[in-house]
């Protein structure tokens, strides 16, 4: 799908943005045919002061779009704006409006947090008496204020991923990017993460999160892109891109091969000619559903007045397989495509 | 470009940033200046942290002062005359400044691969500080290593006799050689992939700087390998230091030998004009 927008009133915003990577060892300029395009037509539209997401399995080019629009990777067709600024012409003074948080710390290992923030912050022009006092802020604020005159190496992947987040908040950007910010952190972590962002956005800040995970996507973001080979495959808010995918589904796993067929035909009559999704080698058979209790308890009824035995019944979320399922009819990865029974 | 209103309650000072755009009023050379020193005192505080690591850098080069000047040092013979120890040292600092380029770039690799470069980039910094600053910082410690490692010849028996004046232009001679490696360890530092691949540099650079005046005279090598050694860049820092020393020469008669000292400022100043713009460019177009 594409999305079509003028320029002004949105935070980011690409266009048919097509990147490809040179291949190992092709000689000359870019942009030849060879090269695999890791976006290919992309399209973007973030409004101002919102969490957007940006959803994808591995490879699928978030963090080539996001690196394209923080002006670290140049595009060879297409346009792209941030914060009103022509990314291709204005790299600099994009890069004064933006904060980045890349797929990987960008921790200075030989400094402490407090001398990474400090350090950056008068990267960032702040002069040494505010960078000062912001570091003294975002220490606080991601509670790394004990920890902040350890070394960094000494961090845990939580902590450095915490530090990390502060340097990209140091300004106050205008666009926030991060890419996976939440990848290897505990529960814990992961809240205080969101909780900062929450609180960025409701200074103004718009950012842009790239994540594999429709939950994160779902609690922080009010839009949703959902990407795949370099393109926009949908873009819509949570509840739509849910509904779409359907909502909760039940999921049965039969005792018995034998009673495969019959379990089919049960949920199917419960889930009222919704997709039934058959995986025989693993006996299991699932499919959405409207209301998510009224369902389990018929099935689970249903079934056990006929004598079936189950191994395993209940509810599960969306995940993005089911996204990707829905939207491209392929799933994330390349397993065994499950049979699909109507 | 798009305006927006916030909250003041929640964001009010809360805009460091804000400002007569990304430069505060100030201009772009103004933040190269800054921004430079700012990178600069980050490496410093990096050797701060662990100044066993300049330990670790010096170990090598002190070694091998002892090792040549005690070992071989009574085997070689030096052509034009005088002691062995005496040609030696000024080789072995030269050789050290241009091994120098080899920690530039470990450190360079190290950052690229940690996305520390990558966060720099996504700055509003000058593109130049980067390199700039590394430069700085590998500077004075270049000229730390220097006085220790003259310390140690002075200890072990080396003499130097070019009066004051004389010394002092060997060492920034040795030192200009070193600046100018900087930017070649700089480019180099972002053109491979990891700290570990850097380490295989050791093995295309020790023998370049092997092949020099280091530790015998070029007229000793056969014809061929003699010339490249007499042209190598170290050996015109070596014989120009060696003269400013006061120390003896491998007086193989060559153009560039009796040019040393010409060419011990015009051959940093080529590597720097060829790799200084190298390094610049590649720091903002990596992985473009
Ligand atoms: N430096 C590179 N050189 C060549 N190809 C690359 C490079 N970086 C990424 N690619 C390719 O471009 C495509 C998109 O990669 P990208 O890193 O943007 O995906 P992603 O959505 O961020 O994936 P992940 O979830 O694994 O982080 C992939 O096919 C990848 O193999
Ligand atoms: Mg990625």
């Amino acid at each position: 799908m594409s999305v079509s927008v003028s320029a002004s009133g949105y935070a980011v915003l690409a266009e048919g943005v097509v990147k490809r990577y040179k291949e190992k060892g092709q000689k000359g300029k870019q942009g030849g045919d060879g090269g695999k395009r890791a976006l290919d037509g992309f399209d973007l539209a973030v409004r101002p002061g919102t969490v957007h997401g940006l959803l994808g399995p591995n490879g699928a080019g978030k963090t080539t779009a996001v690196r394209v629009l923080a002006t670290l990777l140049r595009y060879e067709a297409g346009r792209a704006e941030v914060a009103g600024l022509d990314v291709a012409r204005e790299p600099r003074r994009v890069r004064s409006r933006i904060g980045l948080t890349g797929q990987y710390a960008a921790v200075d290992e030989g400094l402490t947090g407090r001398q990474n923030l400090e350090m950056f912050g008068r990267l960032f022009h702040l002069g040494n008496r505010r960078a000062r006092q912001r570091a003294g802020e975002l220490l606080d604020r991601f509670d790394l204020t004990e920890a902040a005159d350890r070394a960094a190496t000494e961090y845990s992947g939580g902590m450095r991923r915490r530090l990390d987040l502060a340097s990209s908040m140091i300004l106050q950007p205008d666009v926030l990017f991060l890419d996976e910010p939440t990848t290897g952190l505990d529960p814990r972590g992961r809240g205080e993460v969101w909780e900062a962002v929450r609180a960025l956005v409701a200074g103004g800040t718009t950012v842009l999160l790239t994540t594999q995970y429709l939950e994160e996507a779902d609690r922080l973001a009010s839009h949703i892109t959902v990407i795949d080979r370099g393109r926009a495959i949908a873009d819509d808010t949570p509840d739509a891109l849910k509904n779409r995918v359907g909502g909760d589904r039940i999921e049965v796993v039969a005792a018995d091969p034998g009673d495969l067929d019959a379990v089919v035909k049960t949920v199917d009559r419960v889930a009222g000619g919704g997709l039934v999704v058959t995986d025989t080698p693993a006996r299991r058979v699932h499919a959405q559903v409207a209301d998510r209790v009224a369902a389990l308890t018929e099935v689970a009824r249903s079934l056990q007045d006929d004598g079936i035995a189950v191994e395993d019944i209940g509810l599960r979320r969306p995940s993005l397989d089911d996204v990707f399922l829905r939207l491209t009819g392929h799933g994330t990865e390349n397993h065994d495509a499950p049979e699909v029974a109507a | 470009m798009t305006t927006r209103e916030r909250d003041p309650a929640t964001t009010g000072a809360r805009r460091p940033g804000d400002g007569p755009g990304p430069d505060r009023g100030h201009s772009l050379a103004y933040w190269a200046v800054s921004d430079c020193w700012n990178i600069t005192r980050r490496t410093l505080t990096h050797y701060q942290r662990q100044p066993v690591a300049i330990v670790w850098q010096l170990g090598f080069p002190i070694l091998s002062l002892l090792l040549y000047g005690y070992v071989f040092g009574s085997a070689m013979l030096v052509p034009g005359g005088g002691g062995y120890r005496e040609f030696l040292m000024p080789g072995m600092f030269a050789m050290t400044m241009a091994m120098g380029f080899m920690s530039t770039a470990v450190a360079v690799v190290t950052d690229a691969s940690k996305g520390v470069v990558d966060r720099f980039r996504s700055m509003p910094m000058a593109p130049s500080a980067f390199a700039s600053g590394r430069g700085a910082a590998d500077l004075v410690v270049a000229a730390a290593e220097l006085t220790i490692l003259a310390v140690t010849a002075l200890l072990i028996g080396w003499r130097a006799d070019g009066g004051v004046l004389g010394a002092l232009g060997a060492f920034g001679l040795l030192l200009l050689l070193r600046f100018s490696l900087i930017w070649v360890g700089v480019w180099l530092g972002m053109l491979v992939p990891t700290p570990e691949a850097a380490g295989g540099l050791y093995a295309v650079a020790f023998p370049l700087t092997m092949i020099s005046s280091t530790f015998v005279s070029p007229s000793l090598m056969p014809d061929w390998l003699g010339f490249v050694a007499a042209w190598n860049p170290i050996s015109s820092t070596a014989t120009a230091t060696r003269e400013l020393f006061g120390n003896p020469v491998a007086g193989d008669g060559t153009w560039v030998e009796e040019h040393a000292l010409l060419m011990a400022v015009v051959w940093p100043l080529v590597i720097t004009l060829v790799f200084l713009p190298l390094a610049v460019r590649r720091f903002q177009g990596l992985s473009r």
